[in-house]
Order: structure tokens, then sequence, then C-alpha cells
């Protein structure tokens, strides 16, 4: 059922930098119906390391789409009424032309020379793609942590293109912390000998150990210490021991922590799927992420005059996207006099928590969306699973 | 919908953009959006009661009307809504300023504190008065701030907040024969039910 989906603009864009990249590609994967009137398109914004593959299995590791227990019919993002497109981000590495495109006029890929990118840029290629689908208004977009940026970018940069937004797990921007634990994860990159100064590619390796470092660091941010607790403990796997050159090795109490063991498997399972170029990419496109900075320092001023309805969801236990981030949020909506619905899911499983079993979030979706397309007088679709 | 909800409903005009401050379950807002075509918010406090409204497609923010009310810009509804929650805010002449600030139109209910039954009570007793509008123990009673029907005109007057209309609110019903004067009103009205709007000039 997995066809690639794929376009290509051979005019290119031009980046906020003042680079071209020509021709761009945009890989995306589509579900559900255009309706005639061609409203009621929802595009799903994906996360840092997320991919298009948000309802589909993922063609490299066969894992069930990232978002498939959220998106399909009769879903909270119900696919049956709503036409979701979801579009690899610009400098990703799942089709979406990035670091590991081949530049054009060479015979190599783009790599370290990929232009820096910021969020406007990742925005400004899905809106080429919308464009495309002859889309004028998009009913909804939504998206979680790098996603909710985008969604952010979406409603700022194109207000009347975005009828309703979800901005989840998000913040209007990035924070000295998460800067910081992207540096770690940028220099764990930097330092793994296979770097080479950027020209991996040439020497024919890639930067595993570094990059599964970066994705450890990741992994750590994502979850709660709860959460780590509840699903490790302290918890050693049964008949390890620990690795050869670990100065412990020779001690009684040796043997391999679960959560080592998980962050090692999660750590070299993603080098299988993530290039290291794209990582550093779209990490500094976050970093540089801040959109009251762009309007004066008022990140009130960022909402004037936009019409879009939004509805902004934290979690309690997501520390590194927290409720204080979204409440800043919220306010700036709301001096600049819009709509904004807000809620904080209680959970103990930190930022993943957007991507897990929430009923609460998913009855939080499914009712936004139904309000919101009762709102924008969408035909009703179908409807039995409401509420 | 509760009746006093009703008898605010039926005051809104359609087509009306409107706050709903303590919207509990949305049942007001969600009747004025679907009856009245109004755009209707809410802001409630209690998470599950905000998950609840949006999970039904209501757009409610969660948080505190002491703290919230001040983001908004001017004029930025028709109407304002407050039901029995002014006595349970932490500083209600200030959550009043902020609704005729915001608002064109503010609605305003809350229990009267003297109400006869009341002032028998404490007068026989002695001690903190607990009825059916009054349910809960001094020691943990949400209602920080009682007042009474007299003491609300007189902060209207004093705020210069015109009182368009007011009608008392006991059980379910109306009542027309305690309605007629504040007087009646503050000693046999359960409920106040006030329309204000500021008094030109003022700001």
């Amino acid at each position: 059922m997995l066809e690639v989906q794929s376009i290509t603009f051979p005019e290119g864009m031009t980046l906020q930098c003042g680079e071209k990249i020509a021709p761009l590609d945009i890989a995306y994967q589509t579900y559900g119906e255009l309706s005639p009137t061609r409203d009621n398109a929802i595009v799903i914004c994906h996360a840092f390391t997320g991919d298009q593959y948000v309802a589909s299995p993922h063609p490299v590791t066969g894992k069930p789409g990232w978002w498939s227990r959220m998106v399909g019919p009769g879903l909270p993002i119900d696919t049956d009424r709503f036409f979701v497109i979801c579009a690899n981000v610009l400098g990703g590495c799942m089709g979406t032309t990035g670091p590991t495109t081949v530049r054009a006029g060479t015979e190599r890929p783009w790599g370290k020379d990929f232009p820096p990118i910021t969020m406007h840029d990742i925005v400004a290629a899905q809106v080429k793609l919308v464009d495309h689908f002859g889309i004028d208004r998009l009913f909804a977009v939504i998206g979680g942590s790098m996603g909710g940026m985008q969604t952010l970018t979406w409603a700022t940069d194109y207000p009347d293109r975005v009828f309703a937004a979800m901005p989840i797990a998000t913040s209007p921007f990035q924070s000295a912390q998460n800067i910081a634990f992207n540096e770690v994860s940028r220099q764990a990159i930097y330092g793994d000998p296979d770097w080479h100064e950027g020209d991996y590619q040439a020497h024919g390796v890639i930067p595993a150990r570094g990059l599964a470092v970066a994705r450890m660091v990741g992994h750590i941010t994502y979850l709660s210490e709860e959460a780590l607790t509840r699903k490790f403990g302290r918890e050693i796997r049964p008949g390890t021991m620990p690795a050869p050159h670990d100065p412990l090795a020779a001690l009684p109490f040796g043997g391999m922590f679960q959560v080592e063991s998980y962050l090692r498997y999660q750590g070299s399972n993603f080098t299988r799927r993530f290039d290291a170029h794209s990582y550093l990419s779209i990490s500094r496109a976050m970093d540089f992420f801040d959109l009251g900075s762009e309007h004066g320092g008022s990140l009130s001023e960022a909402f004037r005059g936009v019409k879009t309805r939004f509805c902004v969801v934290s979690f309690s236990s997501d520390w590194l996207f927290p409720t204080s981030r979204s409440r800043t949020l919220v306010r700036a909506i709301t001096q600049a006099g819009g709509h904004v619905s807000f809620v904080e899911i209680d959970s103990d499983r930190g930022h993943d928590a957007f991507l897990l079993e929430e009923p609460d979030f998913d009855r939080t979706v499914r009712g936004f969306l139904n309000g919101m397309a009762r709102q924008a007088g969408l035909a009703e679709g179908d409807h039995h699973h409401a509420l | 919908m509760r009746f006093d909800q009703e008898l605010i409903a039926a005051m809104v005009a359609p087509h009306s953009r409107v706050l709903d401050i303590g919207c509990g379950d949305g049942s007001l807002i969600g009747h004025l959006s679907r009856e009245k075509n109004c755009d209707a918010q809410g802001l409630e406090l209690d998470m599950k009661a905000v998950t609840q409204s949006v999970a039904h497609g209501l757009p409610v923010m969660h948080g505190d009307a002491d703290v919230v009310l001040a983001d908004y810009p001017d004029g930025t509804f028709d109407y304002v809504v407050l039901q029995r929650t002014l006595q349970a805010v932490d500083c209600p002449r200030d959550v009043l300023r902020h609704m005729l600030r915001i608002g064109r139109l503010a609605l305003v209910s809350f229990p009267n504190f003297g109400h006869w039954r009341l002032r028998w009570h404490l007068l026989r007793t002695g001690r903190m008065p607990m009825t059916s509008v009054w349910p809960t123990p001094w020691y943990e009673t949400p209602n920080i701030h009682p007042c009474t029907i007299y003491d609300f005109f007189a902060l209207c007057e004093e705020d210069g907040y015109e009182v368009c209309q007011w009608m008392v609110v006991n059980g379910n019903r109306q009542s027309r024969l305690a309605g007629c004067s504040p007087h009646l009103a503050n000693l046999f009205g359960e409920q106040g039910l006030f329309l204000l709007r500021r008094k030109s000039g003022q700001k």
C-alpha cells in the first residue's frame, strides 16, 4: 500500500539566508481525500527526527507510522473526513531536499555545504506543496514539539491560510536549556572520529557513534524521570556483562542496566534512518526559532491580527517543553486578541506523551477538530465516532 | 443548563462575542454558540472541566480569572459572564474592573449573603450559616468574598458601573417579588443576577 510520494519544484526556493536551493524535492504522504471545495485539508508537521510516515509503516524500520494511533479512519484526526498531508521537512533525510540530496551540477550530496535553514524555510517549502494541491486555506495545521514550532510559523507567516492550529508540547521559542541539549548532541557528532570535518560521505562512513549519542541525549529529554523509573528502574539486563573496556568489568556487580541497554538500542537504531548533517541542520533551525524576537521582542505582536483559532496543548510532566512555555504562548495570543483554547493533559510520561496513548489528549484533538469543523462549515463527515 | 444560565443566555444578543469566566462544563457557551450563533469562549480553572469542554468542541482556556483577565485587550468581547464565581475570586473588584474593560457589558451572578435565612441562622446559632446556596463549612469554602446585594449595588456605584438590568433568582425560578426593590432583594433573594456597563465617560 505504501507508495513514495514526492514532487519536484524545478524553480526551487530562496532561503531566508539568501541562498537558493534548486530544484526542491518534497517527499510527503497523504491520507484521506481532498473535498471538491478543498476545504478539509490538515497539514501535520512532524517533530525533529520524525518524517512523513505519520500513519504508514516506515520504509526503513518497518515500524508503524509515528502517529498511526491518532491519524486514520475513525481516529481523532479522522481521514474519513479530513485530507491529511505530512511532508518530510526541508533539510530532512527521507526524500525532501536536504544534506543527503545530490547537489545540482555536482555528483555529490550537499553534505556540510547545505545552507542554514530556519523554521520559516521549512514551512515555506510546505506552502509550495499546499499550493501544488490547489489549497488556499488549510482547515488545520497540527504538530507536536518541533512540529508545534512549524504550526506556529504557519499561523503567523500565513495567517489567512490556516483556519485552526494545534501547537502541541511546544514553545514559541527554543529555550536555553533545549539549545544546551542540542549542543551536547552536536558535539557528540563533531567528536566522532568518523565525522571527518563533515566530509564523512566522501570517506564512505557515517559518524554513527556520535549520532547515536546525540539520539541518546534526545531520548533522555523526551521522558520524565517517573517514566524512566517505571520503565527500567535500576534493573540489570539478565545475562549481560559490562562492556570489556569498562573498568568495573572485574567487579562482581557487573551487568548492563536496562536503561543503558535501551538508550544504546535507540541510539544505534537511529543511525540506520537518520543523517548526521540533517540532524545538525534541523537542530540549528530549532535553536534559532524565536517568534517574539522576530517581532520586535514582543511575542504578542507575532499574533496581532491572526484570526486562526488555536488549541494549545501541553503535558504536565514534559520538562523539555514545559507547560509554562505553553502558557507564555497562550498569554501572547490572548494579548493579541486572538482565539485560543488551552489544555494541560495530566500525564507522567514526559514530552513523549504526545505520541503515546493518552485518552484525554485523543479526546481533546477529536473535540477541537470537530468543533472547528462546525465553525468552518465543513461538510459533516463520518461522525459516528465523535465524542 | 441551570435555570440562572437560561436567564443569562436570554440576556445575550445573538452573534455576540462572549467570554464565560468559570465556564464549568461549558453548557452556557455551548448553548450560546449553537442557539445564538455567538462567538463564545470559556475560561475555567478546573483542568478536568477544561478537557471535557474542549473534547466537546468548545473553545475553553485553562486559566485563573484573577491572573489572565489582565491579558485580554480592551473591548475584546460584547459580554463577559461571571456565574456564581465573584465571591470565590481573590480580587472581586479587579475582576469586575477587567470584565468591564475587556467587555462592553458584564453579566454577573452571585449568591446573596444578606438573605434572611443566613441572617437568621447566624443570629440564632452564632455559627457560620450553611444553606443549599452556601453549602460548605467556613474552613473549606471557596467562597472567600461573600457579599450582599446591597454591597454589590454599592460597589457598582463606587466604581462607576451602571446597572442596566438586575433580577433575583430563588431556586429554579425568578422571583419577581424580590426583584421589585433592592431592599426586598437583599432580604429575600438567594442569588442576584446583574447586567452592567461602564457609565459613559468612565474608562
